[in-house]
C-alpha cells in the first residue's frame, strides 16, 4: 500500500474500475445497437446535425430522446416536450433513492457528475455487484468503470447513426438486439423466488398498462414489482418456500 | 422550430436527465426514506428492465400479438435456449438477432 501522503492513484487504476467496465462489456453490444438506432432516429426526424450531436452528448437518455423527437419535429410546445421527457425519466427518480444509499457521503459536485452518467443498466449491474453498500473506496471506481464503458458504447454509435442515417439496413433488427441485451441481463438477475415473481409481475403489468401515455407503464410495473416483492418477503408462506429451497 | 428553440428544448431535456437521475442523490440533508421502501427498491431495476423487454417482444403497436408467426417469438425462444445453455449475454444477443433476421427475411414472419 502507498503511504497516506502520496497522491491517490488515478481512479482508473483501481481494480474495481476494470471490473465495472468488464461487467458492462457483454451488454454493451446491445447498448451500441440502441445507440445507433437512436442516432438514426435523430437524423431522420429532421434534427439538424449540430442539434443531434448536442442532444446525444447532453441528454444521454435514449428512451427520453426517442419520445421527444417526434414532438420536436412537429413543433410541439416546449413544456409538452419537457413534461414527456420527465415522465419517461421518472424511473430514474426511483433509482436515485437507491444511488443515495451508496453515494450520499460524497461531495455534492461529485454526486452531480455521477448523476449524469447513472443510466439504467449501470444501476442494475451496480446492484448486482453490491447488494449492500461497500466502502465508497470500492463502489466509486466500480461505478466509474461501468459508466465510462456504457457512455462510450452509447455515444460512438449514436454519433455514427447521426451521420449514417439512411445507410443503416435492417434497422428494426437493431432495436431487437438492444431488447435481447436487456433480456439476457434480466435473466442473470433472476435470483430468488421473490425476485422472479416480481419480475414476472413487472412484465405483465407493463403490457397491461401499455396504453398509458409517456411510458408511464414502466412506472406502474416498478410499483407493482416492489409491492409484490415486499409482500412475498413478508408472507409466511413465502418465507417457508424460501427456506425450503 | 428555429435552431435556437431546438437548442433550448435540448438543454431543458439535458437538465431533466440530470435532475431525475440525481433527484434523491442531490439533497445534503438527511432524507427520511423508510426502511421498507429502501428494501423494496431492490426490485426496481429488474422491474424496469422487464417492463421494457416484455412489451417489446409480445406487442405490436400496443396490442398483444395475435399470431405465432412473428419472427420475435422464435428468436426470443432461441435466445432463451442459448442463454440457458451457455449463460452468455453476448451469445444470447447474437443468436437472437441472427434468428430474427433469418425468420423475418427468410420466412417473411
Amino acid at each position: 500500500m502507498a503511504p497516506a501522503e502520496d497522491p491517490a492513484p488515478p481512479i482508473w487504476r483501481h481494480p474495481e474500475f476494470a471490473r465495472g467496465a468488464r461487467d458492462m462489456v457483454d451488454t454493451s453490444l446491445g447498448i451500441a445497437a440502441w445507440g445507433l438506432l437512436t442516432g438514426v432516429a435523430m437524423a431522420e426526424s429532421g434534427l439538424p446535425l449540430a442539434l443531434g450531436v448536442l442532444m446525444s452528448l447532453t441528454v444521454y437518455a435514449g428512451s427520453a430522446q426517442l419520445a421527444a423527437l417526434p414532438l420536436l419535429a412537429s413543433g410541439a410546445p416546449l413544456w409538452v416536450i419537457w413534461a414527456t421527457a420527465l415522465c419517461v425519466n421518472l424511473r430514474f427518480v426511483v433509482f436515485s433513492a437507491g444511488w443515495r444509499r451508496y453515494f450520499a457521503p460524497l461531495p455534492r459536485t461529485q454526486r452531480v457528475r455521477m448523476a449524469y452518467f447513472a443510466a439504467d443498466l449501470n444501476f442494475a449491474l451496480f446492484l448486482r455487484r453490491f447488494p449492500e453498500p461497500p466502502p465508497v473506496a470500492e463502489s466509486v471506481p466500480y461505478f466509474w468503470g461501468g459508466v465510462a464503458l456504457n457512455w462510450v458504447s452509447w455515444q460512438l454509435p449514436s454519433l455514427a447513426g447521426l451521420l449514417l442515417a439512411g445507410h443503416v439496413p435492417v434497422s428494426w433488427g437493431l432495436g431487437f438486439a438492444g431488447t435481447l441485451a436487456l433480456l439476457a441481463l434480466s435473466l442473470t438477475m433472476l435470483q430468488g423466488r421473490a425476485t422472479q415473481v416480481s419480475a414476472a409481475v413487472a412484465g405483465a403489468a407493463a403490457v397491461a398498462a401499455y396504453a398509458l401515455p409517456m411510458k408511464l407503464n414502466i412506472l406502474v410495473a416498478i410499483a407493482a414489482a416492489v409491492a409484490i416483492g415486499l409482500l412475498m418477503e413478508r408472507l409466511p408462506a413465502g418465507r417457508v418456500a424460501q427456506e425450503r429451497r | 422550430m428555429s435552431i435556437w428553440e431546438g437548442a433550448l428544448a435540448i438543454v431543458g431535456l439535458a437538465l431533466i436527465t440530470l435532475l431525475t437521475r440525481g433527484f434523491f442523490l442531490f439533497p445534503e440533508r438527511e432524507l427520511p426514506i423508510p426502511g421498507w421502501l429502501q428494501q423494496g427498491l431492490r426490485y426496481a431495476p429488474l422491474a424496469a428492465l422487464a417492463a421494457v423487454v416484455v412489451p417489446e417482444i409480445v406487442t405490436t403497436q400496443g396490442q398483444l400479438i395475435d399470431t405465432w408467426r412473428d419472427a420475435r417469438l422464435p428468436a426470443t425462444a432461441l435466445a432463451l435456449a442459448y442463454f440457458a445453455w451457455r449463460r452468455s449475454i453476448l451469445g444470447t444477443i447474437v443468436v437472437g438477432t441472427a434468428a430474427l433476421l433469418l425468420f423475418r427475411l427468410g420466412l417473411g414472419w
